[in-house]
Protein backbone atom coordinates (compact mmCIF):
# COMPACT_ATOMS: atom_id res chain seq x y z
CA UNK A 1 0.00 0.00 0.00
CA UNK A 2 0.90 3.66 -0.24
CA UNK A 3 0.16 6.31 2.37
CA UNK A 4 -2.58 7.60 0.04
CA UNK A 5 -4.12 4.10 -0.09
CA UNK A 6 -4.30 4.10 3.72
CA UNK A 7 -5.93 7.49 3.84
CA UNK A 8 -8.35 6.37 1.12
CA UNK A 9 -9.77 4.00 3.71
CA UNK A 10 -10.32 6.72 6.30
CA UNK A 11 -13.44 8.85 6.52
CA UNK A 12 -14.28 12.23 7.96
CA UNK A 13 -15.54 12.05 11.53
CA UNK A 14 -13.49 8.99 12.44
CA UNK A 15 -11.60 8.48 15.70
CA UNK A 16 -7.96 7.88 14.78
CA UNK A 17 -5.18 6.74 17.09
CA UNK A 18 -1.66 7.81 16.17
CA UNK A 19 1.28 5.80 17.52
CA UNK A 20 4.70 6.93 18.65
CA UNK A 21 5.29 9.33 21.51
CA UNK A 22 5.88 13.08 21.44
CA UNK A 23 8.60 13.58 18.89
CA UNK A 24 9.42 9.90 18.54
CA UNK A 25 8.57 7.34 15.86
CA UNK A 26 5.43 9.08 14.64
CA UNK A 27 3.87 7.78 11.37
CA UNK A 28 4.47 11.11 9.67
CA UNK A 29 4.17 9.95 6.08
CA UNK A 30 0.71 8.61 6.88
CA UNK A 31 -0.09 11.89 8.65
CA UNK A 32 1.14 13.81 5.62
CA UNK A 33 -1.15 11.82 3.34
CA UNK A 34 -3.98 12.69 5.70
CA UNK A 35 -3.04 16.37 5.44
CA UNK A 36 -3.25 16.16 1.65
CA UNK A 37 -6.67 14.49 1.72
CA UNK A 38 -10.15 15.91 2.22
CA UNK A 39 -10.69 13.80 5.36
CA UNK A 40 -11.58 16.07 8.30
CA UNK A 41 -13.50 16.34 11.61
CA UNK A 42 -11.20 13.80 13.18
CA UNK A 43 -11.05 12.78 16.80
CA UNK A 44 -7.34 12.19 17.37
CA UNK A 45 -6.02 9.99 20.19
CA UNK A 46 -2.31 10.52 20.67
CA UNK A 47 0.71 10.79 22.92
CA UNK A 48 1.02 13.97 20.97
CA UNK A 49 3.72 15.74 19.03
CA UNK A 50 3.92 17.20 15.52
CA UNK A 51 1.33 14.64 14.34
CA UNK A 52 -1.57 16.36 16.04
CA UNK A 53 0.14 19.74 15.65
CA UNK A 54 0.06 19.47 11.87
CA UNK A 55 -3.46 18.10 11.84
CA UNK A 56 -4.60 21.04 13.98
CA UNK A 57 -2.86 23.53 11.73
CA UNK A 58 -4.58 21.99 8.70
CA UNK A 59 -8.00 22.20 10.37
CA UNK A 60 -8.46 18.42 10.43
CA UNK A 61 -9.03 18.01 14.16
CA UNK A 62 -12.46 18.17 15.72
CA UNK A 63 -11.44 16.75 19.08
CA UNK A 64 -8.12 16.07 20.80
CA UNK A 65 -7.88 13.09 23.17
CA UNK A 66 -4.53 13.28 24.93
CA UNK A 67 -2.53 13.59 28.14
CA UNK A 68 0.14 15.86 26.73
CA UNK A 69 1.20 17.39 23.44
CA UNK A 70 4.85 18.35 23.19
CA UNK A 71 7.50 18.27 20.55
CA UNK A 72 9.83 17.05 23.21
CA UNK A 73 9.68 16.06 26.80
CA UNK A 74 11.21 17.57 29.89
CA UNK A 75 14.44 15.88 30.80
CA UNK A 76 18.08 16.88 30.83
CA UNK A 77 19.17 13.61 29.27
CA UNK A 78 17.26 14.35 26.12
CA UNK A 79 19.20 15.75 23.24
CA UNK A 80 16.63 18.50 22.90
CA UNK A 81 15.17 20.94 25.34
CA UNK A 82 11.48 20.56 26.09
CA UNK A 83 9.32 22.41 23.62
CA UNK A 84 5.59 22.89 23.68
CA UNK A 85 3.77 22.14 20.44
CA UNK A 86 3.10 25.47 18.69
CA UNK A 87 0.25 24.53 16.35
CA UNK A 88 -1.63 22.61 19.02
CA UNK A 89 -1.30 25.59 21.36
CA UNK A 90 -2.68 27.94 18.74
CA UNK A 91 -5.67 25.69 18.11
CA UNK A 92 -6.41 25.33 21.82
CA UNK A 93 -5.98 29.02 22.57
CA UNK A 94 -8.24 29.95 19.68
CA UNK A 95 -10.87 27.51 20.92
CA UNK A 96 -10.80 25.72 17.59
CA UNK A 97 -10.79 22.15 18.89
CA UNK A 98 -12.73 20.16 21.44
CA UNK A 99 -10.56 19.03 24.31
CA UNK A 100 -10.70 15.64 26.03
CA UNK A 101 -7.85 15.55 28.54
CA UNK A 102 -6.52 12.55 30.46
CA UNK A 103 -3.57 11.55 32.57
CA UNK A 104 -1.12 9.61 30.40
CA UNK A 105 -1.67 6.40 32.34
CA UNK A 106 -5.40 6.76 31.74
CA UNK A 107 -4.79 6.75 27.98
CA UNK A 108 -3.00 3.43 28.44
CA UNK A 109 -6.00 2.09 30.38
CA UNK A 110 -8.49 3.42 27.82
CA UNK A 111 -6.69 1.73 24.94
CA UNK A 112 -6.34 -1.46 26.98
CA UNK A 113 -10.06 -1.43 27.80
CA UNK A 114 -10.91 -1.03 24.12
CA UNK A 115 -8.49 -3.82 23.20
CA UNK A 116 -10.04 -6.10 25.84
CA UNK A 117 -13.58 -5.10 24.81
CA UNK A 118 -14.65 -3.92 28.27
CA UNK A 119 -16.37 -0.54 28.77
CA UNK A 120 -13.92 0.82 31.33
CA UNK A 121 -11.03 0.00 33.63
CA UNK A 122 -10.95 1.26 37.23
CA UNK A 123 -8.17 3.49 38.50
CA UNK A 124 -7.38 5.88 41.28
CA UNK A 125 -5.89 8.26 38.71
CA UNK A 126 -7.82 11.50 38.27
CA UNK A 127 -9.36 11.63 41.73
CA UNK A 128 -8.87 15.03 43.35
CA UNK A 129 -7.63 16.67 40.15
CA UNK A 130 -9.56 18.92 37.77
CA UNK A 131 -9.69 16.13 35.18
CA UNK A 132 -13.21 15.30 36.34
CA UNK A 133 -14.13 18.98 35.81
CA UNK A 134 -12.47 19.34 32.42
CA UNK A 135 -13.42 15.95 31.00
CA UNK A 136 -17.16 15.34 31.49
CA UNK A 137 -16.78 11.93 29.89
CA UNK A 138 -15.12 10.70 33.09
CA UNK A 139 -17.33 9.06 35.69
CA UNK A 140 -16.56 7.27 38.92
CA UNK A 141 -17.48 3.75 39.98
CA UNK A 142 -17.72 2.20 43.43
CA UNK A 143 -15.91 -1.02 44.18
CA UNK A 144 -18.43 -3.84 44.76
CA UNK A 145 -16.05 -5.41 47.25
CA UNK A 146 -15.70 -4.77 50.99
CA UNK A 147 -13.45 -1.75 50.51
CA UNK A 148 -16.28 0.07 48.67
CA UNK A 149 -13.65 2.45 47.31
CA UNK A 150 -14.71 5.05 44.76
CA UNK A 151 -12.54 4.94 41.66
CA UNK A 152 -12.43 6.58 38.27
CA UNK A 153 -13.94 4.43 35.51
CA UNK A 154 -11.58 5.13 32.64
CA UNK A 155 -13.72 4.65 29.50
CA UNK A 156 -12.52 2.47 26.65
CA UNK A 157 -10.87 4.57 23.94
CA UNK A 158 -12.14 2.71 20.94
CA UNK A 159 -10.49 3.68 17.66
CA UNK A 160 -11.91 3.47 14.16
CA UNK A 161 -8.36 3.31 12.85
CA UNK A 162 -4.81 3.34 14.16
CA UNK A 163 -1.74 4.64 12.34
CA UNK A 164 1.72 3.52 13.52
CA UNK A 165 5.29 3.48 12.24
CA UNK A 166 7.69 0.64 13.00
CA UNK A 167 11.29 -0.06 12.01
CA UNK A 168 10.77 -3.39 10.19
CA UNK A 169 7.70 -5.29 9.11
CA UNK A 170 6.80 -8.10 6.78
CA UNK A 171 4.14 -7.77 4.12
CA UNK A 172 1.52 -9.38 6.38
CA UNK A 173 1.91 -6.85 9.22
CA UNK A 174 4.20 -8.64 11.64
CA UNK A 175 6.58 -5.95 12.86
CA UNK A 176 9.42 -5.11 15.22
CA UNK A 177 10.64 -1.92 16.82
CA UNK A 178 14.43 -1.56 17.01
CA UNK A 179 14.63 1.37 19.45
CA UNK A 180 14.36 1.08 23.22
CA UNK A 181 10.61 1.59 23.54
CA UNK A 182 7.55 0.12 21.81
CA UNK A 183 5.55 3.14 23.02
CA UNK A 184 1.85 2.21 22.78
CA UNK A 185 1.73 1.17 19.14
CA UNK A 186 0.60 -2.41 19.73
CA UNK A 187 -2.19 -1.20 22.02
CA UNK A 188 -3.30 1.42 19.51
CA UNK A 189 -3.62 -1.30 16.88
CA UNK A 190 -5.43 -3.61 19.30
CA UNK A 191 -7.89 -0.83 20.22
CA UNK A 192 -8.73 -0.10 16.58
CA UNK A 193 -11.15 -1.61 14.09
CA UNK A 194 -8.56 -1.12 11.38
CA UNK A 195 -4.81 -0.85 11.85
CA UNK A 196 -2.38 0.64 9.35
CA UNK A 197 1.34 0.29 9.74
CA UNK A 198 4.15 2.02 7.91
CA UNK A 199 7.72 0.86 8.30
CA UNK A 200 11.24 1.81 7.34
CA UNK A 201 11.69 -1.44 5.43
CA UNK A 202 9.58 -4.47 4.51
CA UNK A 203 11.53 -7.69 5.04
CA UNK A 204 10.79 -11.39 4.72
CA UNK A 205 9.08 -12.84 7.76
CA UNK A 206 12.15 -14.98 8.38
CA UNK A 207 14.31 -11.88 8.58
CA UNK A 208 12.27 -9.98 11.19
CA UNK A 209 14.60 -11.02 14.01
CA UNK A 210 17.83 -10.37 12.09
CA UNK A 211 18.42 -7.09 13.92
CA UNK A 212 16.71 -7.80 17.24
CA UNK A 213 15.32 -10.51 19.53
CA UNK A 214 11.93 -12.15 19.88
CA UNK A 215 11.00 -9.65 22.62
CA UNK A 216 10.64 -6.90 20.03
CA UNK A 217 8.05 -8.84 18.03
CA UNK A 218 5.12 -6.91 19.50
CA UNK A 219 2.78 -6.32 16.61
CA UNK A 220 0.06 -8.90 16.01
CA UNK A 221 -0.68 -9.01 12.29
CA UNK A 222 -4.34 -9.79 12.95
CA UNK A 223 -4.59 -6.17 14.09
CA UNK A 224 -2.94 -4.82 10.93
CA UNK A 225 -4.95 -4.21 7.77
CA UNK A 226 -2.41 -2.48 5.62
CA UNK A 227 1.39 -2.21 5.45
CA UNK A 228 3.24 0.66 3.83
CA UNK A 229 6.96 0.67 3.14
CA UNK A 230 7.95 4.24 3.97
CA UNK A 231 11.69 4.82 4.39
CA UNK A 232 12.07 7.98 6.46
CA UNK A 233 8.38 7.62 7.28
CA UNK A 234 8.79 9.11 10.76
CA UNK A 235 10.59 12.21 9.49
CA UNK A 236 10.18 15.31 11.65
CA UNK A 237 10.42 12.85 14.56
CA UNK A 238 13.06 10.29 15.53
CA UNK A 239 13.11 6.63 14.52
CA UNK A 240 15.90 5.11 16.57
CA UNK A 241 18.20 3.51 15.62
CA UNK A 242 17.51 4.20 11.95
CA UNK A 243 17.71 7.96 12.36
CA UNK A 244 17.47 10.80 14.83
CA UNK A 245 15.14 13.74 14.48
CA UNK A 246 16.15 16.06 11.63
CA UNK A 247 16.76 19.21 13.65
CA UNK A 248 16.89 21.55 10.66
CA UNK A 249 13.55 20.30 9.38
CA UNK A 250 12.10 20.36 12.86
CA UNK A 251 13.24 23.95 13.27
CA UNK A 252 11.37 24.85 10.08
CA UNK A 253 8.33 23.08 11.45
CA UNK A 254 8.46 24.97 14.75
CA UNK A 255 8.86 28.27 12.90
CA UNK A 256 5.88 27.47 10.70
CA UNK A 257 3.53 28.45 13.52
CA UNK A 258 4.84 32.01 13.61
CA UNK A 259 2.83 33.40 10.72
CA UNK A 260 0.44 32.44 7.95
CA UNK A 261 3.24 32.94 5.45
CA UNK A 262 5.55 30.61 7.36
CA UNK A 263 2.81 27.99 7.50
CA UNK A 264 2.13 28.31 3.76
CA UNK A 265 5.83 27.91 3.13
CA UNK A 266 6.00 24.75 5.25
CA UNK A 267 2.86 23.44 3.60
CA UNK A 268 4.18 23.93 0.08
CA UNK A 269 7.60 22.46 0.85
CA UNK A 270 6.96 19.63 3.30
CA UNK A 271 3.29 18.77 2.94
CA UNK A 272 2.79 19.27 -0.80
CA UNK A 273 6.35 19.26 -2.00
CA UNK A 274 7.35 15.61 -1.84
CA UNK B 1 29.96 26.14 46.10
CA UNK B 2 27.24 27.51 43.86
CA UNK B 3 23.52 28.02 44.44
CA UNK B 4 22.99 25.17 41.98
CA UNK B 5 25.07 22.89 44.23
CA UNK B 6 23.01 23.91 47.27
CA UNK B 7 19.83 23.16 45.33
CA UNK B 8 21.17 19.75 44.29
CA UNK B 9 21.87 18.86 47.92
CA UNK B 10 18.40 20.11 48.91
CA UNK B 11 16.92 17.82 46.26
CA UNK B 12 19.04 14.91 47.49
CA UNK B 13 17.70 15.46 51.00
CA UNK B 14 14.13 15.01 49.69
CA UNK B 15 14.96 11.37 48.98
CA UNK B 16 16.53 10.64 52.37
CA UNK B 17 14.89 7.60 53.92
CA UNK B 18 13.17 6.49 50.71
CA UNK B 19 15.07 3.20 50.48
CA UNK B 20 14.60 0.87 47.51
CA UNK B 21 12.17 2.83 45.36
CA UNK B 22 12.40 4.71 42.07
CA UNK B 23 13.72 8.22 42.64
CA UNK B 24 12.35 10.00 39.60
CA UNK B 25 13.45 13.62 39.62
CA UNK B 26 12.60 15.59 36.46
CA UNK B 27 14.83 18.53 35.53
CA UNK B 28 18.56 19.11 35.50
CA UNK B 29 19.21 19.90 39.16
CA UNK B 30 16.68 17.29 40.31
CA UNK B 31 18.57 14.67 38.28
CA UNK B 32 21.81 15.80 39.93
CA UNK B 33 20.23 15.70 43.37
CA UNK B 34 18.76 12.23 42.93
CA UNK B 35 22.10 10.88 41.71
CA UNK B 36 23.80 12.57 44.66
CA UNK B 37 21.44 10.95 47.18
CA UNK B 38 22.10 7.53 45.71
CA UNK B 39 25.87 8.04 45.56
CA UNK B 40 25.96 8.99 49.25
CA UNK B 41 23.29 8.26 51.87
CA UNK B 42 20.53 6.48 49.92
CA UNK B 43 22.31 3.74 47.95
CA UNK B 44 19.27 1.54 47.26
CA UNK B 45 17.41 4.11 45.14
CA UNK B 46 16.55 3.18 41.56
CA UNK B 47 16.98 5.80 38.83
CA UNK B 48 16.17 6.19 35.15
CA UNK B 49 18.33 7.14 32.19
CA UNK B 50 15.56 9.54 31.13
CA UNK B 51 14.65 7.14 28.35
CA UNK B 52 13.49 3.55 28.62
CA UNK B 53 15.71 2.04 31.33
CA UNK B 54 16.76 2.17 34.95
CA UNK B 55 20.54 2.37 35.26
CA UNK B 56 23.06 2.09 38.07
CA UNK B 57 25.42 4.85 36.87
CA UNK B 58 26.28 7.81 39.09
CA UNK B 59 26.65 10.06 36.03
CA UNK B 60 23.43 11.99 35.47
CA UNK B 61 23.56 13.00 31.82
CA UNK B 62 26.29 11.27 29.85
CA UNK B 63 27.70 7.80 30.21
CA UNK B 64 31.03 7.65 28.42
CA UNK B 65 31.74 4.21 29.85
CA UNK B 66 28.29 2.94 28.86
CA UNK B 67 25.10 2.55 30.82
CA UNK B 68 24.85 -0.10 33.53
CA UNK B 69 21.31 -1.39 33.00
CA UNK B 70 19.14 -2.55 35.88
CA UNK B 71 15.68 -2.67 34.30
CA UNK B 72 14.01 -2.22 30.93
CA UNK B 73 11.44 0.46 31.68
CA UNK B 74 9.58 1.67 28.59
CA UNK B 75 6.91 4.32 29.09
CA UNK B 76 4.14 1.85 29.72
CA UNK B 77 6.15 0.12 32.46
CA UNK B 78 6.47 3.38 34.36
CA UNK B 79 2.81 3.10 35.30
CA UNK B 80 3.52 -0.27 36.93
CA UNK B 81 5.94 1.55 39.21
CA UNK B 82 3.77 4.65 39.76
CA UNK B 83 0.65 2.68 40.60
CA UNK B 84 2.60 0.33 42.88
CA UNK B 85 3.66 3.37 44.89
CA UNK B 86 7.36 2.47 44.79
CA UNK B 87 8.33 5.88 43.45
CA UNK B 88 9.07 9.40 44.56
CA UNK B 89 8.71 11.81 41.66
CA UNK B 90 9.96 15.37 41.59
CA UNK B 91 7.97 17.26 38.97
CA UNK B 92 8.13 20.80 37.66
CA UNK B 93 5.25 23.22 38.16
CA UNK B 94 4.08 26.19 36.17
CA UNK B 95 1.90 27.03 39.17
CA UNK B 96 1.83 25.56 42.67
CA UNK B 97 -0.34 26.80 45.54
CA UNK B 98 -0.12 26.79 49.34
CA UNK B 99 -1.51 23.24 49.64
CA UNK B 100 0.70 21.86 46.88
CA UNK B 101 -1.84 21.80 44.06
CA UNK B 102 0.12 21.97 40.81
CA UNK B 103 -0.68 23.11 37.28
CA UNK B 104 1.15 22.14 34.09
CA UNK B 105 -1.87 21.99 31.77
CA UNK B 106 -3.00 25.49 30.87
CA UNK B 107 -2.98 29.08 32.12
CA UNK B 108 -6.30 30.90 32.33
CA UNK B 109 -9.73 29.41 31.70
CA UNK B 110 -9.14 25.77 30.84
CA UNK B 111 -11.90 25.69 28.22
CA UNK B 112 -10.17 28.35 26.15
CA UNK B 113 -6.81 28.92 27.77
CA UNK B 114 -4.72 32.04 27.60
CA UNK B 115 -1.70 29.76 27.35
CA UNK B 116 -1.88 26.08 26.56
CA UNK B 117 0.92 24.23 28.32
CA UNK B 118 1.86 20.55 28.31
CA UNK B 119 -1.46 19.04 29.38
CA UNK B 120 -2.23 17.05 32.52
CA UNK B 121 0.57 14.63 31.61
CA UNK B 122 1.11 12.27 34.56
CA UNK B 123 0.41 14.66 37.42
CA UNK B 124 -3.02 13.36 38.53
CA UNK B 125 -1.78 9.78 38.65
CA UNK B 126 1.52 10.60 40.28
CA UNK B 127 0.08 12.57 43.15
CA UNK B 128 -2.53 10.03 44.26
CA UNK B 129 -0.22 7.04 43.88
CA UNK B 130 3.31 7.90 44.94
CA UNK B 131 5.25 10.50 46.88
CA UNK B 132 5.64 13.75 44.99
CA UNK B 133 7.94 16.76 45.38
CA UNK B 134 8.24 19.83 43.18
CA UNK B 135 11.19 21.66 41.69
CA UNK B 136 10.88 25.39 40.95
CA UNK B 137 14.08 26.81 39.43
CA UNK B 138 12.69 30.34 39.45
CA UNK B 139 10.76 31.18 42.63
CA UNK B 140 8.24 33.94 41.79
CA UNK B 141 4.70 34.88 42.92
CA UNK B 142 3.47 33.75 39.49
CA UNK B 143 4.70 30.21 40.12
CA UNK B 144 4.04 29.98 43.85
CA UNK B 145 0.59 31.49 43.54
CA UNK B 146 -2.56 31.76 45.65
CA UNK B 147 -4.68 29.65 43.32
CA UNK B 148 -3.68 27.45 40.41
CA UNK B 149 -5.83 27.74 37.29
CA UNK B 150 -6.08 23.98 36.77
CA UNK B 151 -5.34 21.30 39.36
CA UNK B 152 -3.20 18.66 37.69
CA UNK B 153 -1.19 17.51 40.70
CA UNK B 154 -3.40 17.04 43.76
CA UNK B 155 -2.60 19.12 46.85
CA UNK B 156 -3.36 18.50 50.50
CA UNK B 157 -6.74 20.29 50.62
CA UNK B 158 -8.02 18.22 47.70
CA UNK B 159 -6.53 15.07 49.21
CA UNK B 160 -8.29 15.76 52.53
CA UNK B 161 -11.60 16.07 50.70
CA UNK B 162 -10.96 12.70 49.04
CA UNK B 163 -10.46 10.94 52.37
CA UNK B 164 -9.43 7.29 52.14
CA UNK B 165 -9.09 7.48 48.36
CA UNK B 166 -6.02 9.64 48.94
CA UNK B 167 -4.33 7.14 51.21
CA UNK B 168 -1.18 7.13 49.09
CA UNK B 169 -0.95 10.91 48.73
CA UNK B 170 2.15 12.71 49.98
CA UNK B 171 3.60 16.00 48.79
CA UNK B 172 6.93 16.03 50.55
CA UNK B 173 8.84 19.15 49.55
CA UNK B 174 9.08 22.05 47.16
CA UNK B 175 12.68 22.93 46.36
CA UNK B 176 13.25 26.30 44.70
CA UNK B 177 16.23 28.45 43.82
CA UNK B 178 15.63 30.35 47.08
CA UNK B 179 14.47 27.88 49.69
CA UNK B 180 13.17 24.47 50.69
CA UNK B 181 9.48 24.37 51.55
CA UNK B 182 7.34 21.60 53.03
CA UNK B 183 3.83 20.95 54.31
CA UNK B 184 4.66 19.84 57.85
CA UNK B 185 2.04 22.08 59.46
CA UNK B 186 -1.26 21.13 61.18
CA UNK B 187 -3.35 22.05 58.13
CA UNK B 188 -0.66 21.17 55.56
CA UNK B 189 -0.13 24.75 54.47
CA UNK B 190 3.24 25.36 52.89
CA UNK B 191 6.00 26.44 55.24
CA UNK B 192 9.57 27.51 54.86
CA UNK B 193 11.74 24.57 55.88
CA UNK B 194 15.06 26.26 55.18
CA UNK B 195 16.46 29.18 53.22
CA UNK B 196 19.47 28.83 50.94
CA UNK B 197 22.64 30.56 52.20
CA UNK B 198 22.37 34.29 51.52
CA UNK B 199 18.55 34.32 51.32
CA UNK B 200 16.26 35.62 54.09
CA UNK B 201 12.79 34.29 54.96
CA UNK B 202 11.42 37.76 54.11
CA UNK B 203 12.83 37.49 50.59
CA UNK B 204 11.20 34.09 50.18
CA UNK B 205 7.84 35.47 51.36
CA UNK B 206 8.26 38.44 49.00
CA UNK B 207 8.71 36.04 46.07
CA UNK B 208 5.62 34.03 47.02
CA UNK B 209 2.02 34.78 46.02
CA UNK B 210 0.44 33.55 49.28
CA UNK B 211 1.24 33.70 52.96
CA UNK B 212 3.83 31.10 53.94
CA UNK B 213 4.09 29.54 57.37
CA UNK B 214 7.36 30.93 58.70
CA UNK B 215 8.77 29.29 61.84
CA UNK B 216 10.50 31.51 64.41
CA UNK B 217 13.81 29.96 63.57
CA UNK B 218 14.31 29.19 59.90
CA UNK B 219 17.55 27.26 59.44
CA UNK B 220 19.79 27.67 56.42
CA UNK B 221 19.70 24.91 53.82
CA UNK B 222 22.50 22.44 54.45
CA UNK B 223 25.64 23.22 52.50
CA UNK B 224 27.27 20.51 50.39
CA UNK B 225 30.06 18.50 51.97
CA UNK B 226 33.44 18.32 50.22
CA UNK B 227 32.60 14.81 49.05
CA UNK B 228 29.24 15.96 47.69
CA UNK B 229 30.89 18.79 45.80
CA UNK B 230 33.43 16.38 44.36
CA UNK B 231 30.70 14.02 43.20
CA UNK B 232 28.68 16.82 41.62
CA UNK B 233 31.64 18.44 39.87
CA UNK B 234 33.60 15.36 38.82
CA UNK B 235 31.13 12.54 38.42
CA UNK B 236 27.45 13.48 38.33
CA UNK B 237 27.53 16.64 36.20
CA UNK B 238 31.10 17.42 35.12
CA UNK B 239 29.90 19.76 32.37
CA UNK B 240 28.02 21.92 34.87
CA UNK B 241 24.63 21.69 33.16
CA UNK B 242 23.03 22.47 36.51
CA UNK B 243 24.36 26.03 36.28
CA UNK B 244 22.17 26.63 33.24
CA UNK B 245 19.10 25.92 35.35
CA UNK B 246 20.14 28.03 38.34
CA UNK B 247 22.84 30.50 37.28
CA UNK B 248 24.95 32.25 39.87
Amino acid sequence: MTPADVVGRLRSGMTIGIGGWGSRRKPMHLVRALLRSDVKDLTVVTFGGPDIGLLCAAGKVKRAVYAFVADDVAGPTNKHSPVLEPHFRKARQAGMIEDEPYDEGMVLLGLQAAAWRVPFLPTRVGLGSDLLRDNPRLKTVRSPYDDAEELVAMPALHLDAALVHLNRADAKGNAVYLGPDPYFDDLMLAAADRGYLSCERIVDTGDLLKETSIHALRINRSNVHGVVEAPGGAELTSCEPDYERDEALHGQYMASAKSDEAWQEFWSTWVEGK
Amino acid sequence: MTRADVCAVAVAECFRGDGEILANPIGTIPMCGGRLARATFEPDLLMTDGEAALIANDEAFEWPGGKVYELWNPYRAMFDIVWSGKRHVMMGATQVDQYGNQNIAAIGDYAKPKTQLLGYRGAPGNTVNNTTSYWVPSHTPQVLCAKVDTVCGVGYDRAAALGAAAKYHEIRRVVTNLAVLDFETPDHRMRIRSVHPGVTPAEVQEATGFELVVPDDVPPTREPTDEELRLLHEVIDPKGLRLKEVPE
